[in-house]
């Protein structure tokens, strides 16, 4: 069970408050939390990720137990506390105004 | 008694402003999708219960809301109306944001380029959806105008949509370049007359019509003329801001223009200047008065470098000749120390009689006249800054 923090207007998308908990098959990597968050709830798609290319959409930024990961390969392997559950896997809105 | 909608998008959320026929006193309901980009609201003709918006973020990209019943509530139409929002295990359903341009081999093109700002050619990258215009006749099927230029259509009342490409695809496509509001198809006309018939506007590539639903295109830009661009009367690289056409005409057309209030009299074929006596013919909306064909109105600004009314004066200018002689109105409007903009969507007209128009401001008010302009009144004064104002007149 990975635990993945949305920023406001996301949740509000997705109808949740609080946290989302998700299960990810294999090793739990950027793209397969991503894939996984986005079956779950497919009003994310292309809120997080461009709907075609799956990059990062600019203004968002991915961070974990303190490290931003925003930058890395989609197959960067997330800290084991992530994966197990203990530490969240975040989406932040950048800040930029307005 | 008749009543009025008016459909409100601002940078921060949408509202819908309700009156009766009198049109005196307003009831105010939102912001709906608070903190989001509303750049368009618009209803069916053909259902106005059926309501469809854009919602938008540079964070977290576009989305496309629905409501059938008038704006009370909304759902995200990939999830039908009447179905619950979530699965049984509590999932949501909904799912009406993917516009991917058409590059399929059967139906679309290679992914295409256009001209960036630096010269070079860039390909095209769907950002937002700036204009939702829904058919006249059936709820489900809308066009939707986006930026980077290109028009989407739904026939499934917004679960699913498809570009048009043969718009994106035409010759000239190469040679479009975004404006400083970047490079969006803004403004989407319907003939009534004839179902074929659409006609379109990009900034900065000019205007367009297709005559066979979008199949095929052509652009509709002789007698415009653009400084700024090295052929001044080329066949594309002008920046329309806006096209208004009344029902009973559909050969005529009006449109602001970057600068320049230009009126055709066949469909576009051709184009003549009709900015008459305006104190300037920079703006960016346009619109017909419901029942007159020959009265159209502009909200005239400085200047391309100064985008507010000139002298500081909020006037709506109204023309009774189809263009050339104008007259300004002022009942009600701040005739000092004002220095808004008036959007290009932000200006529509009620079916009553006398018509009602109304328009909104980038310092968030809404101004509405129950008298076709010869007076008027704020219906609200403090919201965000209004990116579109569209008018439903209900039985």
């Amino acid at each position: 069970m990975i635990r993945v923090v949305l920023p406001h207007h996301l949740r509000a998308l997705a109808h949740v408050a609080g946290e989302v908990q998700i299960d990810v098959r294999g090793p739990a990597t950027l793209r397969s939390v991503l894939d996984a968050l986005e079956a779950s709830y497919p009003v994310l798609r292309g809120t997080i990720r461009d709907h075609v290319t799956h990059e990062r959409r600019a203004f968002l930024r991915f961070f974990a137990c303190e490290r931003d990961f925003s930058h890395e390969s989609p197959d960067t392997a997330l800290p084991e506390s992530v994966a197990a559950g203990a530490e969240p896997f975040l989406v932040v809105g950048a800040m930029a105004g307005g | 008694m008749s009543r009025v909608r008016v459909l409100v998008g601002t940078r921060k959320g949408a509202f819908v402003l309700t009156s009766d026929g009198k049109r005196a006193r307003w009831d105010v309901s939102g912001p709906h999708f608070a903190g989001w980009e509303l750049y368009h609201l618009k209803g069916s003709p053909a259902d106005p219960n059926r309501v469809y918006a854009s919602q938008t973020s540079g964070w977290f990209g576009q989305v496309i809301q629905r409501s059938d019943d008038g704006g009370n509530t909304w759902h995200q139409p990939g999830t039908a109306p009447g179905e619950p929002t979530k699965t049984p295990d509590g999932m949501p359903m909904g799912e009406s944001n993917k516009f991917t341009y058409d590059t399929s081999p059967e139906t679309g093109r290679p992914l295409t380029t256009h001209q960036w700002y630096d010269g070079t050619q860039h390909p095209w990258e769907f950002k937002r959806v700036w204009h939702l215009e829904p058919s006249l006749t059936d709820p489900d099927l809308v066009y939707a105008g986006v930026e980077d230029a290109a028009l989407f259509r739904t026939a499934d009342g917004g679960r699913t949509w498809q570009e048009l490409p043969a718009l994106r695809g035409h010759a000239s496509g190469p040679k479009w370049q975004p404006g400083a509001g970047g490079m969006c198809l803004h403004t989407i006309v319907l003939d009534p007359a004839d179902p074929g018939r659409l006609f379109i506007a990009i900034s900065a590539a000019g205007a367009f019509r297709s005559d066979d639903a979008g199949t095929t295109w052509r652009p509709i830009n002789r007698g415009l003329e653009s400084q700024g661009i090295p052929d001044p009367d080329a066949e594309v690289g002008h920046c329309v801001h806006r096209i208004a056409m009344h029902p009973s005409r559909p050969n005529v057309l009006f449109m602001q223009k970057h600068w320049d209030v230009m009126r055709s009299d066949d469909g576009g074929e051709s184009w003549h200047e009709v900015s008459g006596n305006l104190p300037s013919d920079f703006g960016f909306p346009i619109q017909v008065h419901a029942h007159e064909p020959d009265t159209v109105y502009v909200v005239p600004i400085k200047s391309d470098s100064e985008h507010y009314p000139p002298e500081g004066k909020l006037r709506v200018y109204r023309s009774r000749t189809g263009g050339n002689e104008w007259q300004a109105l002022t009942k009600g409007l701040p005739q000092r120390d004002c220095y808004v903009n008036v959007l290009r969507d932000a200006m529509s007209a009620d079916a009553l009689d006398p018509c009602g128009v109304y328009f909104g401001t980038t310092g968030g008010q809404v101004y509405g006249s129950a008298d076709a302009g010869d007076s008027w009144a704020p219906i609200v004064r403090d919201l965000p800054p209004v990116l579109s104002v569209e008018v439903q007149t209900l039985p």
